[in-house]
């Protein structure tokens, strides 16, 4: 099986960020490192407009996390409301 | 589809992301009429990539430009703001540790000017692919790069002014020995067609290698407390996000628009995931000896990034047809050497590298020991006790004889054989009456598959015995000419400064005098 991963600097709106993908995501495992977080979740991820929202409080654009991403792996497919990371194999 | 109220208070459509890409990424282009297609697109076909339908081409971020400007510009001011922080708070004073600018030395020298290289490489393959989807991705692709090379020149100035070798990083890229391996690596990537640069960069460095570059050494740089480092280095990662992205859809979209691309694209990536790994050689050094505070191993980052990671990509890429490369599993039995052979190289020839070596103290072993516990005390801990040894007796080791340099990755032949980590590994290939020599069956392989590039490769020990490294003021007549002297003079170095051993440099007592300065209001000692 392949983990699909996703890491952020570490700040405020990745804190949200991080925490609507353990929300939607319940076998997400999240690594902190100095200064970054790294989540792995195994063959994909799911990240949802509406959670992060809820989880900062305000609308919230997915692509803003080009602002705070650090790194990802997997195929992405995004659209206005879900990022998506998998592996087709 | 979502609706929004404008300014009049009317609701009206907004389109969505598919919508948005598509309408800025298509119908842009079109059929010359004036030049024949074949004469605009000049590099397009000669590599033998067949394409049949670009419109397949489809990035997944489906970023536009629009937004792109916008994103660039809120990570460029986060980062400017963060790097005037840490200039105008003496940031450089919250370092743990001065040799950790060492790394940051051998950043500038060895990574900057191919930040560079990489926004020249995107404009002009951005130009020459025919279709409109990847001509704006690399695009975007050649502004980050040369974002980066600004960004990465601006944070590592302000050390300039206060440390020793930062000063002619431009003059040394093109002359140094060392340096001449990643300036190898990109001129050739460069020189290569299109579709052979996208697989070259965009997928084997970007994707499967720079993760390793930019990730945990950050991390580590955060870890020591450089603020700028840190700053440039995530801000830069986040656009290798965009550009992982870019190399996978670059080598996705070959492989299905047309079977015969297959063998192309696989050989393309046993030599660059080859050409790149080499590269990182400096990297795995950076890790494991020269951040004072340790984030993780080489081998560690290893397993997670190219292991885990690159584990998971070509188990998803077989159902095209691709393998991992050749030299994967070199690669990564390789990890519990690579770091400690290639410090071992530099601390010898300290007196040609523009930045400051040292034995590992006896903390910093116990750590190696605990990290590659099959191999450091084995093969590597008795060597750096003999050096240290010798450093005590007031007898350091240098290394006067100039190493064979592998005609391929430029490296000296300093790697082992596979299996056997006790004797160098060479490989020789004869081509027109000539031996060449290699390190590794991986570079030999590249070497044999396109001998006619490989032997016009300027390798700088050629070069200084071909009496071509020396300054216009060089006398090698003169009864005391000292040869090597001469080339770390035209190397542009500052002799006996920046290229002497850590203990009793001036970064050292400078940084250790500074600090004291921190909590006192007295001059500082020494």
């Amino acid at each position: 099986m392949s983990t699909v991963f996703i890491a952020f600097q570490t700040n405020e709106t990745s804190r949200g960020i991080v925490e609507a993908i353990e929300e939607d995501n319940p076998t997400a495992v999240v690594q902190e490192q100095p200064a970054m977080v790294k989540v792995d979740v195994p063959d994909s991820m799911t990240i949802r407009r509406s959670t992060i929202e809820e989880k900062l409080g305000r609308r919230f654009d997915l692509q803003e996390m080009h602002v705070h991403l650090i790194t990802l792996s997997g195929h992405i497919d995004e659209s206005d409301d879900e990022f998506n990371l998998s592996w087709k194999q | 589809m979502t609706m929004t109220n404008d300014a009049t208070g009317t609701a009206k459509k907004k389109l969505g992301l598919k919508e948005r890409y598509a309408l800025m990424t298509r119908g842009l282009d079109w059929e010359t009429t004036y030049q024949p297609m074949e004469d605009v697109f000049p590099y397009a076909t000669y590599e033998g990539i067949k394409v049949h339908d670009w419109d397949k081409w489809e990035d997944p971020f489906r970023l536009t430009m629009d937004a792109y400007w916008k994103y660039q510009a809120e990570k460029e001011q986060k980062l400017y703001a963060i790097m005037d922080a840490f200039a105008q708070n003496n940031g450089h004073l919250g370092l743990t540790d001065a040799r950790y600018i060492n790394a940051l030395k051998l950043f500038l020298t060895g990574v900057t000017p191919l930040e560079y290289m990489a926004h020249r490489g995107f404009a002009h393959v951005g130009r020459q692919l025919p279709g409109v989807g990847a001509r704006v991705a690399c695009q975007m692709q050649s502004l980050d790069e040369l974002r980066h090379a600004q960004t990465q020149i601006h944070s590592m100035s302000n050390y300039n002014k206060l440390y020793d070798g930062f000063h002619s990083w431009r003059h040394m890229h093109d002359r140094v020995w060392y340096l001449s391996v990643p300036k190898s690596f990109f001129d050739d990537a460069i020189t290569a067609g299109p579709f052979e640069y996208m697989i070259a960069i965009g997928f084997s460095f970007e994707y499967v290698l720079t993760n390793l570059l930019f990730v945990p050494f950050i991390s580590g740089a955060a870890y020591n407390g450089d603020m700028g480092a840190m700053a440039f280095g995530f801000s830069a990662q986040s656009d290798e996000s965009r550009h992982m992205t870019l190399g996978l859809e670059a080598i996705k979209f070959m492989l299905e628009q047309d079977p015969d691309n297959l063998p192309i694209v696989q050989h393309w990536i046993d030599k660059w995931f080859w050409r790149g790994y080499r590269v990182l050689t400096l990297v795995a050094m950076m890790l494991d000896y020269m951040l004072p505070k340790k984030v993780m191993s080489w081998k560690e980052a290893w397993e997670v990034y190219a292991e885990q990671n690159g584990g998971a990509l070509f188990a998803d890429l077989a159902r095209y047809g691709i393998r991992p490369p050749l030299g994967w599993q070199q690669a990564c039995d390789d990890k519990d050497h690579l770091s400690h052979q290639a410090w071992a190289t530099f601390y010898q020839y300290q007196a040609a590298a523009p930045f400051h070596t040292w034995v590992p103290s006896e903390e910093d072993m116990a750590w190696q020991a605990d990290k590659y516990p099959d191999t450091f005390d084995k093969y590597y801990r008795p060597r750096f006790e003999q050096w240290a040894q010798m450093e005590a007796e007031g007898n350091r080791f240098n290394n006067g004889t100039l190493p064979l340099l592998c005609q391929v990755c430029q490296i000296p032949m300093l790697f082992t054989e596979p299996g056997d980590p006790t004797r160098i590994c060479y490989r020789e290939s004869e081509y027109k009456g000539e031996t060449y020599h290699t390190c590794s069956d991986g570079c030999k392989n590249i070497f044999d598959h396109e001998q006619e590039k490989y032997i016009q490769a300027w390798l700088p020990v050629h070069q200084i015995y071909q009496g071509n490294c020396f300054g216009p003021d060089a006398d090698p007549t003169s009864p005391d000419f000292n040869p090597l002297l001469e080339v770390i003079k035209w190397y542009g170095y500052n002799v006996g400064v920046d290229n002497r051993p850590y203990e009793g440099s001036e970064d050292q007592t400078n940084f250790r005098a500074w600090k004291q300065q921190t909590t006192s209001n007295a001059p500082a000692a020494g």
